[in-house]
């Protein structure tokens, strides 16, 4: 396993969850992202910061291969969850989706009701046995996405009804409901209010004792204040990388310096 | 003096107006600059076509006016100058007929001295080749002479008044210029009413059209009973000869709108499924390249023309079918070459570019942030175009049912040819039924008089087939405007 020695690291991730090792991606054979090697560990929430255009997205979007909806996308190099790799012809791209979940910059909760929003994957997926279990799997994810006391009495209604902090608690929600093991976020507050982020940085905190998160975030004070791992993007590159902390306070390198004191990006 | 030449004199008026307001506002800037005041408020370019405009468009309301006036002045004069021993309207309009005919021979012989009688003037009139009817009378050629000098007269006056106030209007408006005159504006306001007037034409055309077959129908129903036209089971309109009375046949619409619904809902079976299943390939599957292939050859299928559908369901399609199903049956054929069936699968092939391309605009309408939630969930393709994507969708796959099915209500020449003419009442679909766009067609074809039931007839189904047709529409316009609402 041959880091890439320009890119500077702190101490290992004990459990990579998922590892992405050279990872390139073009789109339409232009090249996004280049040779980005990084270790996600379990049960951490790691966050991708960098300027817009810098590649984080896309990197994020190859974790669980919702680049391959996008015409003319291609990734080299290799991207393992379990030491599986991702990629492999073998891979089932569906399966794969329901092991590392999404939650999306701006809330897209279904035009159906916020219980059928939920059971959307539970039932694609068969996870429940009966309607008694769905019920349950449906309450157990709107709790643990901070929302059931908001939305308790009110299932049967449409989730786009809903304010834009609580569709994107209920697409957490939904996201949870599959029970996936790694639950990536592309700026999941950027579309939100101050009170609405707060509560959902919260909640990714509370979330990291069950899931591998990864998210991506413009917001340098989100990143320091939900992560443990933060890894620095610029034009496409993997920069520095390393304990959130460490980061912040005390950046190796000149661009994340940069970036972090204002002067780029 | 010919329409033609007044035009042009007004409109070479307003080109002479155009020159001389340019040029005055352009003389007005410079020494409005010279003085450094306030500067003009329109561009010279503007004043130049307020001048133009006011040299040719109140000219040219006033000489259509007068000319119209003019023209119903003459008929009038014909019309109260035709022998009072004529009675009967058919024959007074004969007779205004002939009188016109009259005058134009007067017109293209240009003799110094008219004619004494009406065998003279049609003994000149034919040696040069100009036929006119036996029954004309002498009285008729004083008419048709004072008939001629009025209208002469009034197009005169007409043509005179225009130029005299194409002229009255240049002057004003070029004497108008000043640097403060909001010239642009008053532009502006012209084309304002301009682009109005051309969509108020649509709507006007439409109240017209429906107008006059309001009245056709009405004259209709004076005749026939209302409620046996529309509750009739019999449709069996006797041409009666001319002259004979009583027996008029009967009118009844039903057969025509079971066999008109019958015949758009087999077609609706067969378009409304491929047509939709085409549009979820061409939205969810087909890449940005085949979509850019598929999509305009589909659509090509929509320009073609009806009448060639219909030739071929009547040449081809109809005894093809009629003999596969003699073949299956081993003897007698029980698809006729005309049917339902056939009309209907025809018709559904012409529809399905329509509803392909009208579901296609709605599916695709979709925000991709919909398919990107139910993919990252872990469904399929399918999965979400059958969970997401078409619940999403209904409404206005609905509504685009619905425009698909007023198209095949009112489709007339697949029917005409492919459908049959007999009007009845069935259950089976490989019978031949007709539909009211064939009767419509039947009952107008042919040399005949506006004033019998047999063909005023066709008024009434024209009609109802509007009404139909437009509730369908204005409801599925209803329904995709509601879904609209959804997603903002």
């Amino acid at each position: 396993m041959s880091l890439d020695t320009t890119v500077e690291t702190a101490e290992p991730v004990l459990h990579p969850k998922m590892q992405g090792d050279k990872v390139s991606v073009f789109y339409s054979g232009k090249q996004a992202l280049f040779d980005v090697s990084l270790r996600i560990g379990a049960n951490q929430v790691t966050s991708l910061i960098g300027p817009s255009g810098c590649g984080k997205s896309t990197f994020l979007r190859s974790l669980n291969r919702m680049n391959d909806t996008i015409d003319g996308c291609r990734v080299a190099g290799k991207i393992t969850l379990d030491d599986e790799d991702i990629y492999d012809p073998d891979i089932d791209v569906v399966e794969l989706r329901a092991r590392v979940g999404m939650v999306f910059q701006k809330p897209n909760p279904f035009p159906k009701s916020i219980y059928e929003n939920v059971a959307y994957g539970p039932r694609i997926h068969g996870i429940a046995r009966g309607r008694a279990e769905l019920d349950e799997i449906v309450h157990s994810s709107l709790r643990r996405a901070g929302l059931w006391n908001e939305v308790k009495d009110r299932l049967a209604e449409p989730g786009t009804g809903l304010s834009g902090g609580q569709q994107q608690r209920l697409c957490i929600a939904r996201a949870i409901a599959t029970r996936p093991e790694v639950l990536l976020m592309d700026e999941p507050c950027s579309a939100l209010d101050p009170i609405a982020t707060a509560v959902i940085e919260e909640l990714i905190d509370e979330l990291r004792e069950n899931f591998t998160i990864v998210i991506v975030t413009h917001s340098m004070q989100q990143a320091a204040r939900v992560s443990q791992k933060t890894a620095f993007f610029h034009l496409g590159k993997l920069i520095e990388e390393g304990r959130t902390e460490d980061i912040f306070t005390n950046p190796r390198n000149k661009q994340t310096q940069d970036y972090i004191t204002g002067r780029i990006g | 003096m010919t329409a033609g030449w007044v035009i042009a004199i007004v409109l070479a008026i307003g080109a002479v107006a155009w020159f001389f307001a340019v040029n005055r506002a352009h003389l007005q800037l410079k020494s409005v600059r010279g003085a450094g005041g306030q500067p003009m408020h329109s561009l010279p370019g503007y004043h130049g076509w307020l001048a133009f405009l006011s040299a040719t468009l109140p000219a040219l309301f006033v000489y259509v006016a007068l000319s119209w006036g003019g023209l119903t002045l003459t008929e009038n004069h014909i019309a109260s100058g035709i022998a009072p021993t004529i009675t009967q309207p058919a024959e007074r309009g004969l007779a205004v007929g002939i009188v016109h005919q009259v005058m134009a021979a007067l017109d293209s012989l240009a003799l110094d001295v008219p004619p004494a009688t009406y065998a003279d003037l049609k003994l000149a009139a034919a040696a040069k080749n100009l036929l006119l009817p036996d029954t004309g009378t002498d009285d008729m050629l004083p008419l048709a002479l004072e008939a001629s000098k009025t209208a002469a007269t009034t197009r005169l006056l007409a043509a005179i008044a225009a130029i005299a106030l194409s002229a009255l209007g240049a002057v004003v408006a070029i004497a108008r210029i000043r640097p403060r005159l909001r010239a642009r504006n008053q532009v502006e306001a012209v084309i304002f009413t301009a682009l109005i007037g051309a969509s108020v034409v649509a709507v006007l055309t439409t109240v017209g059209i429906v107008l006059s077959m309001l009245g056709e129908t009405l004259r209709f129903f004076s005749s026939v009973d209302p409620f046996s036209f529309f509750f009739g089971t019999v449709w069996d309109p006797r041409f009666a000869a001319a002259g004979s009375s009583g027996d008029q046949g009967q009118f009844g619409l039903i057969p025509l709108l079971a066999g008109t619904l019958y015949i758009a809902f087999v077609a609706l079976l067969v378009a409304v499924p491929v047509g939709l299943m085409a549009a979820i390939y061409m939205g969810e599957y087909a890449s940005a390249r085949t979509r850019q292939t598929v999509k305009p050859l589909l659509e090509l299928l929509a320009g073609i023309p009806t009448i060639v559908y219909g030739i071929f369901a009547m040449v081809t399609l109809g005894p093809f079918l009629r003999d596969l199903s003699a073949a299956l049956a081993g003897g007698e054929p029980f698809i006729q070459a005309q049917s339902v069936f056939t009309a209907g699968l025809v018709m559904g092939i012409m529809l399905i570019p329509v509803v392909s391309s009208l579901s296609d605009d709605v599916i695709t309408a979709v925000p991709r942030a919909m398919r990107d939630g139910s993919l990252a969930l872990g469904a399929t393709r399918s999965e979400t175009v059958s969970r997401v994507i078409l619940p999403a969708a209904l409404p206005g796959i609905v509504g685009a049912i619905l425009l698909t099915a007023s198209r095949a209500i009112g489709e007339t020449m697949i029917v005409v040819l492919a459908a049959g003419v007999a009007a009845r009442l069935s259950l089976n679909p490989f019978e031949a039924m007709t539909t009211i766009t064939v009767k419509i067609v039947n009952q107008l074809t042919g040399d005949l008089e506006f004033n019998s039931p047999q063909t005023l007839v066709a008024f009434a189904l024209g009609l109802t087939l509007f009404a139909l047709t437009l509730g369908m529409n204005v409801y599925a316009l209803y329904v995709v405007r509601k879904y609209r609402e959804q997603y903002e």
